[in-house]
C-alpha cells in the first residue's frame, strides 16, 4: 500500500492542468482520489505525475442552464446526491449518488471522476446513460463534446483521451427518471450487484420516449435498447413494463462473479428494470 | 465523591476521553529515533518449490539497508509459537511455499517506499507444484501439503480427546442402537462454516529496538499476547526474560488474530540486531489476508436421532476443519475448543469427529469465538431443522432436552464439569419478552400474503475463562516460549504514596474497556475514586507473566486476581488505618476515598494519610511492613460457562434473495456482571460478528490457492448500517468458579448469533420447501436455493 515515486502539481486555473497533461505519457488526472489513490497505493496505477484538479476554481458548481443542467468536474457524490437541480431533473443521479459507497466517500468522491474511470459496476455511469448526458472534454488541443452513449467504452475504459480533462457534463431537462440497485451488501448499499437507471417521458397517457441503462451488469454500462422499444408507445401497463423487462439483457454478455452467476444477474437485471419502471410510471 | 457501590453500574469508559481526542497511542504512535521499514516480499503461488532468490538489484536499491532470505535466519529455527503438530512454519519460506502470500524475504530500507520499490525488484524463481483448497481433497489426501505425511494431522474424538485423563466410553453404539429404533427418526444436514478474515481495524504492527549495550531488546507489537511474544523472543535468541521487554500498547482490535507469535515479530527484532538501528512493519489491509491468521472453515456433517415427541437420543457431528498450511499458536486446538461445548446446553448422547487438516491457504486459529461458533452453529442447525421435521416448535424442542437447574455442577459428554445454567430460564425470558406466540402470528399472516417472514431461534452454551491450567498442558506449547504452561490471571494493586491507585494485570484491552472495569473492581474494594485509579497493562517488565486477552478469559481470571490482590490491600490498610484511628482493623470500613470507624464516619483518615504512613514504616504499628501494595497469581480451578439464547426476525425478498434482518433479540447469562454498559458493548459486536458471517463474509480462495477477498471492497464486511439496533437483555446465574461471580462475555454474541439468523432465513422459505443455504447468505445463494426448491 505504498505507492511508487510520482511528482504531484496541483495548478488553479484549467489552462495551467491541461499544460500539465499535455503530451505527458503516464500522466494522471486527480480530483477526489477515492479510486486513484487506492489504485497508486496498491501499484496497479503507477503515474508519473498526478495533476490534482481539485484547486481550480469554478470546477464546482451545479448550474441551470435553460433547457439542461451542469454539473462540474469538482462536483462531489455528496452534492450530486443532495442538490435540488440535480433531485428536480436528473434524480436517477442524485439517487445513484446517495446510494453510492459511504458518506466519507461520497464526500471526496466526484461524479465526473467517477464517470471518467468507469469502473466496473460504479453506479454514475448508468444514471448517466440514462439521463442522455453530454461529456464535455477538454484538453490543450481543444474542447469536445461526448454524448454518454459513446462514453462508456469498457470496463475501466472511457473515451477519453489521456490528456482530456471531463471539466463537466450536462443533463438535459425533462421526463422522470429513478434508479434500482441490489448492493453487494443487499439493500442498496455498496456496488451494485445489479442496477437499473430509467428516464421516461410520458405524455398524453403514453410513454412517448424511454432510456434504460443497467450497470453491473455487464463489463460496462449499456443502454438496454430493446427494453426502451418494448416500453415507447406503450400505456406504460404492468405488461408492457413486464416486456420491457424481459429484453434487460439482449444481446450482452452477463457477468458471472462473487456475488451473481450469470443466471441469477440475468433475472435481477429484469427485476431492477420492472421495479424501476414500476416506480417512473406509477 | 461516590466511589463505592460502582460494581454492576454503569460507568462511564475511563479510556474513552483519551482514545475519541486520537491519544491513545498504537504501535504506529511510537517513535524510535533513526527507524527502518521493513517490507516483506510474498509467494505468488500456493504450493511450488523456490529454486533460486535473486536479491542484488533489491540490495543495490536506493535506501536498502538489508535483504533476508531463509538463508539468513535460518539459524534462528523455526517460528517457536505454533503448537508442535505437523510441518513447522520457518521464519522464511526456505526452499518451498505452501500458501499464497507466504513471506519469502524481507527488505529494510530507510522507509516503507524504498522498501517496497526494492522488494519489488527481488526475482523468485518458483516452480509450482499441485495445490489442495478443497476441504474434501484435503482430507482425502489427493493432494498432500506437506511431502508424503498424510493433510491429516489429527482428529479429535468427544469421548477420548484427552488420553490417558479423559477416556470415556464411546457413544457411537448407543446412538446406533436408538437410530434402529422403530420409533425414532434420524436427521441430518452437511453445513459449511465458512472460512473468515478476522479484520482488526488497526493490522498487525509491531517495531523493535535492540540494544547492543545491554544486549536487551524492546518490541512494540499490536499483540494481545505481549508475555507470550516476549517469551518466543527470549527463546528464539537465547536472552533471558529480563532481558525482553514487549509491549502492547493501545491495540486497536485482536479478535484472535492478535493472539499468536508471528514470524514477523521475530523478524524486526533479528533486523534490528543486525543493522543496530529500530526497525518497523505495518501489515497493509490487503496484506493482512495472507500475514495474519484466519478463522473458521469447517464443512461437516450433524445429525440427530430422536423421538417425535422431541427427546433427542443421540447427536452426531464429524467435519473436517481447515488448518490452513502450518500450525500457529492454537490451531488444531481451535477445534478442540468446539468439542468442549459441542454438545450445547442438552442433556444427550453424543459422538463426534473433528478431523484436523491442512491445505495450501494461510493458517487458521482462534477468531472470535474459537471453534465455539461453529461447534454451535451446526448443533443448533440441527436441533432447528429436527424441530421442524417432527413437526414441533423450536423452542419446546430445546426445552424438553435442556439440562435442569438441579443437574448442576454437570459432567458434560466429554468429561468437563458445567458450573452452573439454567437454560430453560433463560430461554423463557426471551421468548416473554418478544411475545413469541404474537410473533409467530405476524409471520404467519406475512407469509400468507405472500411475504416471506422467517422467525429465528438459538439457545447456546459457551466455555471461556479457561481452567484448570492442567488443561493448558494439552494442545499449548506455550511451555516452548519458557513460559509456565497455565491458566493464571495476574493482579497487582498498589496504593500510590499520595493516596491514589496503580493498577497492573495480566490482560489488556483492544477495546473492551479493561481499563475501567478493572478500576471499578479496585474503586468497590477500597472505596478509592475511579478517577484515582490507573490501571496498566500489555508491559511484559511490569509483571512476571501475564496470559493476555482471549478465550473472554480477563474478567473471569485476571479480574479474579485482581480482586484478590484488592483485598489483601484492603486488609493491610485496614491495620493501619486502625492503628491511626486507635481502633480495631475489624472496624475500619472503606468509603468516599477514605477509613472510618464503622457506626463514627467523622472518625476518618484519608487514603492519603494511609499511604503516607505505610512508606513511613517508622510509623507503622510493630510488625507491619512498609508498603501498601498486593500481587496475585489466581489459577482458576475451573472454566465458566456462559449461555444465552438469541432470536432474528427477518423478511427475504422472494425475486431477490436480499434478506434485511428486522429485529435482533438476545437475552444473555454471564453471571454477574461488573458493567452492564460495557458487557452490552461485548454483546453487540459480537452479534455483529456473527450476522457478518451469516450475511456477509467469506475468505474465497480459488482452486489454485488465491484468496479473491483480500480486500475491503469485495470481503464485504457489514456495516452500520447493515444491522438492525438489537434489544439485549439478561439473565444473571453467578457462577462458584470465582468470587466475583462473573463469567466471560467477549465471544457469546457471536457463538450465539449466526445460527439464528441462519434459522430465521430458512424458517422464511421453508414452507418453500428450502432446508439449508450455507453462509452468507448471499442474495445468490438464497435466491439459487429458493430456485432449487422448485424444481
Ligand atoms: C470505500 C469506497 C467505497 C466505494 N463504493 C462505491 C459504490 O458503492 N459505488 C460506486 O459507484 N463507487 C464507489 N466507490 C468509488 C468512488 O465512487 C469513486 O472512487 C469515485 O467516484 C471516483 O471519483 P474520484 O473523484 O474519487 O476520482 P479519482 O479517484 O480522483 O480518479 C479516478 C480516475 O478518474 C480519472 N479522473 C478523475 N477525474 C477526472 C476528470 N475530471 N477528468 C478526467 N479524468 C478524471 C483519474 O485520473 C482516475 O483515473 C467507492 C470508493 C471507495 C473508496
Amino acid at each position: 500500500m505504498y505507492p511508487p515515486n510520482f511528482d504531484y502539481v496541483a495548478p488553479t486555473s484549467l489552462d495551467e492542468a491541461l499544460a500539465a497533461l499535455a503530451g505527458a505519457e503516464n500522466t494522471k488526472v486527480l480530483s477526489g482520489g477515492m479510486s486513484l489513490i487506492p489504485l497508486m497505493k496498491m501499484r496497479f496505477v503507477r503515474p508519473t505525475t498526478v495533476v490534482d484538479i481539485s484547486r481550480i476554481p469554478g470546477l464546482d458548481d451545479v448550474t441551470d442552464d435553460g433547457d439542461h443542467i451542469t454539473i462540474g468536474a469538482m462536483v462531489r457524490h455528496a452534492t450530486t446526491a443532495s442538490h435540488p437541480l440535480v433531485q428536480e431533473h436528473a434524480s436517477a443521479l442524485a439517487e445513484a449518488a446517495n446510494g453510492t459507497a459511504d458518506l466519507l466517500v461520497r464526500n471526496r468522491g466526484t461524479t465526473c471522476g467517477s464517470l471518467a474511470l468507469n469502473a466496473v459496476a460504479a453506479d454514475q455511469p448508468g444514471a448517466a446513460l440514462a439521463l442522455n448526458a453530454t461529456m464535455h472534454a477538454a484538453s490543450v488541443r481543444g474542447t469536445r463534446e461526448i454524448a454518454a452513449a459513446d462514453f462508456f467504452l469498457d470496463a475501466m475504459t472511457s473515451a477519453l483521451a489521456p490528456d482530456e480533462i471531463l471539466t463537466k457534463i450536462t443533463i438535459p431537462k425533462g421526463g422522470v427518471s429513478t434508479y434500482r440497485k441490489l448492493g453487494r451488501r443487499g439493500g442498496s448499499s455498496d456496488y451494485p450487484i445489479a442496477a437499473a437507471a430509467v428516464w421516461v417521458d410520458v405524455s398524453d397517457g403514453s410513454v412517448s420516449d424511454a432510456r434504460i441503462a443497467l450497470n453491473g451488469v455487464s463489463s460496462t454500462p449499456y443502454l438496454a435498447v430493446g427494453s426502451a422499444e418494448a416500453l415507447v408507445g406503450s400505456d406504460g401497463s404492468a405488461d408492457a413494463i413486464a416486456s420491457a423487462a424481459s429484453h434487460a439483457t439482449d444481446g450482452v454478455n452477463v457477468l458471472e462473479d462473487l456475488y451473481a452467476t450469470v443466471a441469477f444477474r440475468t433475472h435481477l437485471a429484469g427485476v431492477y428494470v420492472r421495479r424501476a419502471l414500476e416506480d417512473v410510471l406509477a | 465523591m461516590t466511589s463505592t457501590s460502582v460494581m454492576g453500574g454503569i460507568v462511564r469508559r475511563k479510556e474513552d476521553p483519551s482514545l475519541i481526542q486520537g491519544k491513545g497511542a498504537y504501535v504506529d504512535d511510537v517513535k524510535r529515533t533513526g527507524e527502518l521499514a521493513a517490507v516483506f516480499v510474498r509467494s505468488p503461488f500456493a504450493a511450488a518449490t523456490i529454486t533460486s532468490i535473486d536479491i542484488e538489484a533489491a540490495k543495490a536499491a536506493p535506501g536498502v539497508h538489508a535483504v533476508y532470505t531463509a538463508d539468513d535466519v535460518r539459524h534462528l529455527g523455526p517460528n517457536p509459537a505454533q503448537v508442535a503438530v505437523g510441518t513447522l512454519r520457518p521464519l522464511l519460506a526456505d526452499g518451498a511455499v505452501k500458501h499464497v502470500g507466504e513471506a519469502v524475504a524481507m527488505v529494510v530500507a530507510e522507509n516503507r517506499y524504498l522498501a517496497q520499490d526494492a522488494a519489488d525488484l527481488v526475482f523468485v524463481d518458483y516452480e509450482p507444484g499441485e495445490v489442495v483448497v478443497d476441504l474434501k481433497d484435503a482430507f482425502a489426501d489427493k493432494v498432500k501439503v506437506h511431502g508424503d505425511a498424510s493433510n491429516i494431522l489429527l482428529t479429535w474424538h468427544g469421548h477420548g480427546w484427552w488420553e490417558g485423563v479423559i477416556d470415556l466410553p464411546d457413544p457411537s453404539p448407543g446412538i446406533q442402537e436408538a437410530k434402529e429404533r422403530d420409533d425414532t427418526v434420524t436427521v441430518s444436514l452437511e453445513m459449511v462454516n465458512q472460512r473468515l478474515l478476522p479484520t482488526a481495524i488497526e493490522p498487525r504492527a509491531v517495531l523493535a529496538d535492540w540494544n547492543s549495550g545491554y544486549g536487551s531488546v524492546e518490541l512494540w507489537s499490536s499483540s494481545q499476547i505481549p508475555h507470550a511474544v516476549a517469551g518466543a523472543v527470549g527463546v528464539t535468541f537465547g536472552i533471558p526474560s529480563n532481558k525482553v521487554r514487549v509491549v502492547a500498547p493501545e491495540v486497536g482490535g485482536g479478535f484472535g488474530v492478535k493472539l499468536n507469535v508471528y514470524p514477523d515479530e521475530i523478524l524486526v527484532c533479528f533486523a534490528s540486531k543486525e543493522l543496530g538501528r529500530p526497525v518497523r512493519w505495518t501489515e497493509t489491509r490487503r496484506e493482512a489476508g495472507f500475514a495474519s491468521t484466519q478463522g473458521r472453515g469447517w464443512v461437516g456433517t450433524a445429525t440427530i436421532t430422536g423421538t417425535a415427541d422431541g427427546k433427542i437420543l443421540g447427536y452426531e457431528l464429524e467435519a473436517i476443519c481447515d488448518m490452513g498450511a502450518y500450525s500457529h499458536n492454537f490451531t488444531v486446538a481451535v477445534p478442540l475448543l468446539g468439542l468442549f461445548i459441542a454438545g450445547g446446553q442438552y442433556n444427550f448422547p453424543t459422538s463426534y469427529a473433528l478431523h484436523c487438516v491442512v491445505t495450501n491457504t494461510q493458517t487458521t486459529d482462534a477468531y472470535r469465538g474459537a471453534g465455539r461458533p461453529e461447534a454451535a452453529y451446526y448443533l443448533e442447525r440441527i436441533v432447528d431443522h429436527f424441530a421442524r421435521e417432527i413437526g414441533m416448535d423450536p423452542a419446546d424442542v430445546r426445552k424438553a432436552n435442556y439440562w435442569k437447574p438441579e443437574d448442576f455442577p454437570v459432567q458434560t459428554a466429554i468429561g468437563l464439569t458445567m458450573d452452573s445454567g439454567d437454560y430453560e430460564k433463560n430461554l423463557d425470558a426471551l421468548l416473554d419478552r418478544v411475545g413469541y406466540e404474537d410473533l409467530k402470528a405476524k409471520r404467519d399472516a406475512a407469509r400468507a400474503e405472500g411475504r416471506l417472514l422467517g422467525l429465528g431461534l438459538s439457545t447456546y452454551v459457551e466455555v471461556c475463562g479457561f481452567g484448570p491450567s492442567a488443561l493448558a498442558g494439552l494442545g499449548f506449547s506455550w511451555g516452548a516460549y519458557g513460559l509456565p504452561t497455565a491458566f493464571n490471571g495476574s493482579g497487582v494493586v498498589r496504593v500510590q504514596p499520595d493516596g491514589t491507585c496503580t493498577v497492573t494485570i495480566g490482560t489488556g484491552p483492544s477495546g473492551q474497556g479493561h481499563e475501567t472495569t478493572w478500576a471499578q473492581i479496585v474503586s468497590d474494594g477500597l472505596g478509592i475514586a475511579m478517577d484515582n485509579i490507573e490501571v496498566h497493562h500489555g508491559d511484559s517488565v511490569d509483571l512476571p507473566m501475564g496470559i493476555g486477552t482471549f478465550g473472554s478469559r480477563s474478567i473471569a481470571v485476571d479480574g479474579t486476581a485482581t480482586f484478590e490482590a484488592t483485598a489483601r490491600v484492603r486488609k493491610k490498610a485496614a491495620i493501619i488505618a486502625g492503628h491511626l484511628l486507635e481502633a480495631a482493623p475489624e472496624d475500619i470500613q472503606f468509603a468516599d476515598g477514605r477509613a472510618h470507624v464503622a457506626g463514627s464516619p467523622d472518625r476518618a483518615v484519608e487514603w492519603g494519610q494511609i499511604a503516607e504512613s505505610a512508606y513511613q514504616p517508622h510509623t507503622l504499628p510493630e510488625g507491619v511492613e512498609g508498603g501498601l501494595e498486593s500481587s496475585v497469581v489466581f489459577s482458576p480451578p475451573n472454566a465458566t460457562w456462559p449461555f444465552g439464547s438469541h432470536m432474528a426476525l427477518v423478511e427475504v425478498d422472494p425475486e431477490t434473495g436480499d434478506v434485511d434482518l428486522l429485529e435482533y433479540w438476545a437475552t444473555d447469562d454471564c453471571g454477574n456482571v461488573i458493567n452492564p454498559m460495557i458487557v452490552d458493548g461485548q454483546l453487540h459486536g459480537g452479534i455483529a460478528q456473527g450476522i457478518a458471517q451469516a450475511l456477509y463474509e467469506e475468505a474465497i480462495y480459488d482452486d489454485m490457492g488465491n484468496l479473491l477477498t483480500s480486500s475491503m471492497a469485495n470481503y464485504t464486511l457489514p456495516v452500520s448500517t447493515s444491522l438492525p439496533l438489537f434489544s439485549l437483555d439478561r439473565t444473571v446465574t453467578p457462577t462458584d468458579v470465582n468470587p466475583l461471580g462473573v463469567k466471560g462475555v467477549g465471544e457469546a454474541g457471536t457463538i450465539g448469533s449466526a445460527q439464528t439468523i441462519v434459522n430465521a432465513v430458512v424458517d422464511a422459505v421453508a414452507h418453500l420447501g428450502v432446508r439449508h443455504i450455507d453462509m452468507p447468505l448471499r442474495p445468490k445463494r438464497v435466491w439459487q436455493a429458493i430456485q432449487d426448491a422448485k424444481e
